[in-house]
């Protein structure tokens, strides 16, 4: 039954972008898709983390934004993981699948940036003069990498735990002690007007309550012609298959409840929302596993998980 | 009108996900060229910074031909080639140059190389430096054993190749990569300076949780009975120790000297009994075989492009070209043999070799003179044969003197059951030693050289840190995939050969006949030995 209501609930989301998309008109009653309400006052971030309960009731989408906006932050969903934020550095611990599939997403990072900005891929350090903001940054399992590629790196967090981590972590080593890392929002650095070459948000927007508000926010943090990059799970079979029951039940990669199906997106929901946001898709591509050479690929299967860069209008 | 825009915006997407696929896929980077040389010009490196410091992004333990090819490896690429990197040796022989003396006999230490090693060698810039100095192809290689029931000729023309390898001197080889490496200014060498003791940091345990498909190659190490921690290791040693940091997450170095050195990454390539190993808690696995290497060099009556080998009930004896006259000898006996051979006169030794290489314990082989027409019925059903398969079994020629002096050395197998571990990785004789039988060893070495350096190279391009035991199991996995089937192969050899019986002389003279007449295996054996895709 409530997978039927479900269904039916993405059902109209997506018409929702799509008639937000169509009516060139930017209507204030589009801003917010799934206000989310805000208990109180301290908004948290984005991070990633599987709430015990049902944190978010799915009736709060019918329900009418009520008053205080505070952003695009899920409280529950950032208390998941501020539970687990001690093991962000360990390779062999619950953030294990996530490290695996470190260095392919950071493929199609660097490839996608050095396509746009006309950098030479073939040196070590081609980020170079690149500023970079990673929103929902955890331990900074990016951020580090990135730096050592030559960019100029802001790690953002709603979990304070996790910027802790990231920064002990950060600072043992000369190449990443550069990172800058913030316990804040992306909200929040909208408001102090902070522009960037290049935003971030890899395996997040899965996890806040408003993402049309949130979209807009990283359009917000990016400079004309810069480059808006998001990784997120696709709302398929496949992908309640294999990134729920598969990754959370049964190889237990992840807690059970990191993820809440209903609020994956389609990559064509994820197109219209960043078009809502003055974004133009760029470039597109799946992560996949295979689990028989425990390796993850690129590929053009988007059906679970998947990757796109997209270029802010001028 | 809302499903025109979805209609419309979908092939665009589909549209762009091939082509991202299809430039991530090459890995072509579109960059005009006076960008590129922009970039260039202002690239600082992957480097740590204050280059004066201590702070190494890599430091090989061992300058030898492995940890040298490392250096190499790491050089000849521009996304490694601005780490910083030292080299240890402690010999200080390994610097020297090599020069060829007119009319020299070349010395005992000779590797056979493979056409894997040598696209390697070639890779790095080493191999013109050996062109230019005395190394020998061979073409062909005979083997048989004592029982003269069979023998298997193998030509390199039935792969496609102009030779099969080429027998090169060790310090040739050594000289030759390091020349490769002072061309591109690119490792500091340190020698002669020796390796006081390792400190690894606690870093990540390999204790792979739950996954439902454990890899082969977890799978072999688990059934070996590694153990998997190897936090904080120290050597039983001095109080010097004080020195290391012990909360430092970075590997740390101390040299006999009192220099203390920080690395991202530590590679053993310091031989069989690696020192590196042995303080980094690393075990291996293995056993000796009871037989010593005897090896020189001797004149043989007449030029020669093939490596020959009989198999003894005490071992394989091989003779190798090496260049004019000369060959190589390596012959694996017993221990109170090759005592006894290396004991007696020159005169007595080249009787000892002339009679083992043909009369000892058995005749010769008898070539097959139906082959032909036999070829006649089987090629329709498994294809074209190889060239050599018609070819008759051929003598070799005889030694006629002894000219060098003669070394040995014990044989066992040893293997790491770790190549790697937070911060080390194992290269070479370090994690594997093999029977000379083959002379596989140091190409297995080489291959091990060009994996280390190609997943650094990855590493590097997303990111990583070149330490992480993540990144390192990458190079482990690849190398056991190729290892472990050569040791196994290598060793049952010589365990088949050890047995002399009639039901195992017959089951060896058929292996012999089916590796000589047919042909789809004899390609396969013939490509696994010269290290291409099997």
């Amino acid at each position: 039954m409530w997978k039927m209501r479900s269904f039916v609930q993405s059902n109209i989301l997506f018409r929702q972008s799509l008639r937000l998309l169509s009516s060139s008109s930017t209507s204030a009653a589009g801003a917010s898709i799934r206000p989310q309400v805000v208990p109180d006052g301290s908004p948290s971030s984005t991070a990633n983390e599987p709430s015990t309960s049902a944190a978010e009731p799915s009736q709060s989408r019918f329900q009418k934004p009520k008053q205080i906006y505070k952003g695009s932050i899920d409280n529950a969903e950032t208390a998941k993981f501020a539970a687990i934020a001690d093991t962000w550095w360990d390779h062999y611990g619950p953030y294990k699948p996530l490290h695996a599939m470190n260095p392919t997403r950071l493929s199609f990072v660097r490839s996608a940036l050095c396509r746009h900005f006309r950098k030479d891929e073939d040196t070590p350090k081609p980020l170079e003069g690149l500023k970079v903001v990673d929103v929902g940054c955890g331990g900074g399992l990016v951020c580090e990498p990135l730096a050592r590629m030559g960019a100029q790196v802001l790690g953002v967090d709603a979990v304070e735990k996790n910027i802790k981590v990231a920064s002990a972590h950060a600072i043992k080593d000369p190449i990443t002690s550069s990172i800058q890392y913030r316990c804040t929002t992306a909200e929040q650095l909208v408001v102090e007007k902070q522009e960037f070459d290049v935003v971030l948000a890899l395996e997040v927007i899965e996890h806040v309550a408003d993402p049309i508000e949130f979209c807009k926010s990283l359009a917000a943090l990016v400079k004309n012609d810069g480059m808006v990059i998001i990784s997120t799970l696709n709302r398929s079979i496949a992908s309640y298959g294999l990134a729920i029951i598969g990754a959370e039940y049964i190889l237990g990669w992840l807690p059970r409840g990191t993820h809440d199906w209903n609020k994956f997106m389609t990559p064509e929901e994820l197109a219209l929302l960043m078009n809502r946001a003055s974004l133009s898709m760029d470039e597109m591509a799946g992560i996949v596993f295979n689990p028989f050479t425990q390796r993850w690929y690129l590929s053009d299967d988007t059906s679970v998980d998947y990757i796109a860069s997209s270029v802010k209008r001028r | 009108m809302r499903n025109v825009s979805v209609r419309i915006f979908l092939p665009i997407i589909r549209w762009q996900k091939c082509r991202v696929l299809s430039q991530a896929a090459d890995g072509m980077s579109h960059v005009s060229s006076a960008q590129r040389s922009a970039n260039t010009a202002k690239q600082s490196g992957y480097k740590t910074e204050n280059a004066g410091d201590s702070n190494y992004d890599v430091v090989i333990v061992g300058g030898g031909m492995v940890g040298a090819a490392v250096g190499c490896g790491l050089a000849s690429s521009p996304l490694t080639k601005s780490l910083r990197v030292a080299i240890i040796d402690g010999n200080p022989a390994t610097v020297l140059k090599y020069k060829e003396k007119q009319n020299s006999v070349p010395d005992a230490r000779v590797s056979a190389i493979t056409p894997a090693t040598i696209r390697f060698l070639k890779d790095v810039g080493a191999w013109e430096k050996i062109q230019g100095c005395r190394h020998a192809p061979f073409d062909s290689m005979q083997v048989w054993d004592y029982s003269g029931r069979g023998f298997t000729r193998y030509r390199a023309a039935d792969v496609g190749e102009p030779v099969l390898g080429y027998v090169v001197e060790n310090n040739l080889l050594v000289s030759a990569l390091n020349y490769a490496l002072e061309r591109t200014g690119f490792a500091e060498t340190m020698c002669p300076a020796k390796v006081k003791a390792v400190q690894l940091p606690a870093g990540s345990t390999a204790s792979s949780t739950g996954t439902l498909f454990e890899t082969l190659g977890e799978r072999a190490r688990n059934y070996a009975g590694t153990s998997t921690s190897f936090q904080n290791h120290k050597i039983p040693d001095s109080a010097s120790l004080d020195k290391f940091d012990r909360n430092d997450s970075w590997a740390q170095v101390l040299l006999e000297d009192g220099r203390l050195l920080r690395a991202r990454l530590v590679v053993g390539a310091d031989g069989g009994r690696s020192r590196v190993r042995e303080m980094a808690g690393l075990e291996t696995r293995g056993w000796d075989y009871n037989q010593h290497a005897l090896i020189c060099t001797v004149q043989v009556g007449y030029h020669h492009l093939t490596a020959w080998q009989r198999f003894l009930p005490t071992g394989p004896l091989a003779l190798l070209p090496v260049g004019d006259d000369l060959s190589n000898i390596v012959w694996s006996t017993t221990p109170e043999k090759a005592k006894e051979l290396k004991e007696m006169s020159k005169e007595q030794f080249v009787t000892a070799v002339n009679k083992a290489l043909t009369e000892d314990y058995g005749p010769l082989p008898s070539s097959r003179r139906n082959v032909a027409a036999v070829s006649k019925y089987i090629t329709p059903l498994i294809g074209e044969l190889p060239p050599s398969v018609s070819d008759p079994f051929i003598a070799p020629p005889p030694v006629t003197a002894c000219l060098s002096e003669r070394l040995s050395f014990p044989l066992s197998l040893r293997h790491a059951t770790r190549y790697v571990t937070h911060r080390l990785a194992l290269v070479g004789d370090a994690a594997h030693t093999v029977h000379p039988l083959a002379g596989q060893g140091v190409n297995l070495g080489f291959g091990d050289a060009a994996a280390l350096a190609k997943t650094l190279r990855e590493g590097i391009t997303t990111g990583e840190d070149v330490g992480e035991l993540a990144l390192l199991e990458k190079y482990e996995k690849e190398r056991l995939w190729r290892n472990l089937p050569m040791m196994a192969v290598l060793d049952g050899f010589q365990r088949v050969f050890g047995i002399d019986s009639l039901p195992f002389n017959l089951a060896r003279a058929a292996g012999f006949n089916a590796a000589q007449y047919l042909g789809p295996l004899k390609r396969k054996i013939i490509s696994f030995a010269i290290g291409g895709q099997v």
